[in-house]
């Protein structure tokens, strides 16, 4: 078992024929991921490694039985390609892996999302895994294993550190979902913690937050409240100075204390949640809880 | 990206917010002259990026032209928390009964933009949320719709504003989430919005943070972005190498991929008893000359006691990143400050047979590699 993905995934890539969206086509064929079609508007009739294209979304779910779209389109064009995803219905998932999307146009676009079923992840993250089954986005598949710890994270490579420090131990992962680090996102920590809990065969949760925003008090709140799988967590910037963001659009502690990394960490410790120091601490107590 | 207040002034006056009054001036007898024309009392005010600008000495009302010379002289030239002041906005002083703030943001926690009115204007808006979260009156926009006219009243009527000016504050709330909506806005907010005695408002001050992200469609805004540049020199220098980049008070540098890591990087800095000297992000799929710029970078700043790089190859490939380090190394006669280097995931096997050990060294684990630089970072300082 797993969640988001599954061997039943069929992937339409939208924004197939760019750089970025044919090379990790490539690499998700070469993990197994089953790709099915690529939407990229005129380029219809084409193939990109032996995977039809269509004009459209609504064309490739119709044609090809798409469940779930990847999203590589460049940020200019990525909210009303999102738009297209969550308008074509059949879509249970949309992975929007694109970076710098103006905020503005993510506000319109998880609107939309509110009136519809769809699990948006992203954007400007690195996808999903499903060890050994499929993974749809950029997330480098050798270094995961199948196991029974699920993930979540604001972080790509962050993820691949601890991911690194798991294996180390010999501790695979049932999915690990990047959600992204920007101030809007679909999936947040709270959505993933809900999937990962329905999940029998997730027996830990690793959670890794960042300064930014109060999501990670609210999952504290909802840990301590609804969930009986044990939740390890993570914050980065202890170290950042307010008023800098940090990288990610969504990673800033604004003026008046919010956001901080103390207050996320006392939150998830209030709430029963071993909170490590270093990203292998969090490996060793993920390690104590199975 | 954020507008200096005079542009800011400039953007909301077109619009049809009313602003006293003003004239930029880069000279002392340029204020001067301006502040003569504009009649006294005149207040002069630094334009850099800094907030509380009034305490720190950046604003200083005068009374007449032998004032007003002291005063521009004392403000151009200063510095003002590390921001060299080189224009100032000669402003004619409201003569105001009330301070309001006024202001739209987006509420990330909500994913709409929440537009906001407080009669507490004049004072740090945060510390007002803090201390009386009542005090703000809050109307979220559905973006779908944008903001109706009644919502502008409804917030203006419940924060307390008087019946007389109510229409005026709501229709400058209106207009201040026309040019959030339009113009890509962050936040765009007046405070403290005046009440004259005549019962007129007055944007006093103005502010205009823009999506750095939407840029591309707002190119008006980023020419007026790229005029407001200023600040430290190495945080320029990084925006023209295209790194995230943030200067620090410590003295180990580090350079990393992902913004998470490299937060992650710093934090375990301090874990282990060093201090940052900064965040660089190299981002995803760095090349060898990108790692050449970045420790460039690093090494440009004289707080920097030690270096160390975290790479965690995705779509980076580590033989990429250890040639760059090579090739930046090798240009020195003497390596300025010791570098350690910890690579993991894609052909970080590979990269760590390309590093030479001559010039760096090279450490397995992320806690194994940032306990090496603190450690040297302290040897160099005694």
């Amino acid at each position: 078992m797993s969640v988001l993905v599954d061997e039943d995934t069929r992937v339409v890539v939208q924004g197939i024929t760019g750089g970025e969206g044919k090379f990790h086509t490539e690499q998700m064929l070469e993990y197994g991921t089953n790709v099915v079609a690529g939407a990229v508007p005129g380029r219809g009739g084409q193939e990109v490694a032996g995977v039809p294209v269509y004009d459209t979304v609504h064309q490739a779910v119709r044609e090809e039985d798409a469940n779930a779209s990847v999203v590589f389109v460049p940020p200019a064009f990525a909210g009303d390609a999102c738009f297209e995803a969550l308008d074509a219905a059949g879509l249970d998932l949309v992975v929007a892996i694109t970076e710098g999307i103006p905020t503005q146009d993510m506000a319109r676009v998880y609107r939309k999302l509110e009136e519809t079923d769809t699990h948006l992840v992203g954007p400007n993250c690195p996808g999903l895994i499903t060890p050994g089954v499929a993974k749809l986005g950029i997330l480098p598949g050798n270094i995961f294993s199948s196991g029974n710890v699920g993930l979540v994270s604001r972080s790509g490579t962050l993820t691949y550190q601890v991911v690194d420090n798991l294996t180390e131990r010999g501790l695979g992962q049932s999915t690990a979902i990047g959600i992204g680090g920007d101030p809007i996102i679909g999936t947040d920590f709270i959505d993933a913690l809900e999937l990962f809990e329905a999940d029998p065969d997730t027996h830990v949760v690793a959670m890794c937050g960042e300064i930014g925003g109060e999501d990670e008090e609210e999952a504290a709140r909802y840990i301590g409240e609804h969930m009986d799988t044990p939740v390890v967590g993570f914050i980065a910037g202890r170290t950042a100075p307010p008023g800098k963001r940090m990288g990610h659009a969504g990673a800033i502690v604004s003026g008046s204390g919010t956001g901080t990394a103390e207050s996320k960490i006392n939150a998830l410790e209030n709430n029963g949640v071993a909170v490590g120091d270093t990203p292998n601490e969090v490996a060793e107590h993920v390690e104590d809880l199975l | 990206m954020r507008l200096h207040e005079y542009q800011a002034k400039q953007v909301f006056a077109d619009a049809g917010v009313p602003t006293p009054a003003s004239t930029l001036a880069e000279t002392v007898d340029e204020a001067v002259d301006a502040a003569e024309e504009i009649g006294y009392p005149v207040a002069i005010k630094a334009q850099v990026h800094v907030g509380g600008r009034g305490k720190a000495g950046g604003i200083k009302l005068v009374d007449d032209a032998e004032e007003a010379r002291e005063a521009a002289d004392a403000i151009l030239g200063m510095d003002l928390k590390g921001f060299h002041v080189s224009k100032v906005l000669v402003e004619e002083a409201v003569d105001f009964v009330n301070e309001l703030y006024v202001g739209v943001t987006m509420d990330r926690g909500e994913g709409r933009p929440v537009a906001m009115v407080s009669t507490k204007g004049g004072v740090d808006i945060e510390s007002v949320a803090e201390e009386t979260p009542e005090a703000i009156a809050r109307e979220h926009v559905d973006p779908a719709f944008g903001m109706h006219p009644f919502q502008a009243r409804k917030a203006v009527y419940d924060a307390g504003v008087d019946r007389e000016v109510a229409n005026d504050v709501a229709r400058v709330l209106t207009t201040l989430y026309q040019l959030w909506d339009d113009r890509d806005g962050a936040d765009v907010e007046v405070n403290p919005l005046m009440i004259t005695s005549d019962g007129d408002v007055v944007a006093a001050d103005a502010v205009m943070n823009i999506d750095g992200d939407a840029l591309f469609r707002q190119p008006e805004l980023q020419e007026m972005g790229e005029e407001a540049a200023d600040g430290d020199e190495l945080e320029q220098k990084a925006d023209e190498y295209g790194f995230d980049y943030v200067r620090l008070d410590g003295n180990v540098g580090i350079i990393g991929n992902g913004a998470g890591l490299v937060m992650t990087t710093l934090d375990l800095v301090d874990y282990y008893g060093g201090e940052p000297a900064n965040f660089l992000d190299v981002g995803g799929g760095a090349k060898a000359d990108r790692i050449a710029n970045a420790l460039d970078m690093v090494f440009s700043d004289d707080n920097v006691d030690s270096v160390v790089f975290n790479i965690f190859g995705g779509i980076t490939r580590g033989d990429e990143v250890a040639n760059g380090i090579n090739q930046a190394l090798e240009q020195f006669e003497e390596i300025p400050k010791p570098v350690t280097v910890r690579l993991a995931g894609t052909n970080a096997t590979e990269g760590m047979e390309i590093l030479n050990e001559d010039l760096v060294t090279v450490e397995h684990t992320l806690e194994d590699a940032v306990q090496r630089a603190v450690s040297y970072a302290e040897e160099e300082e005694e």
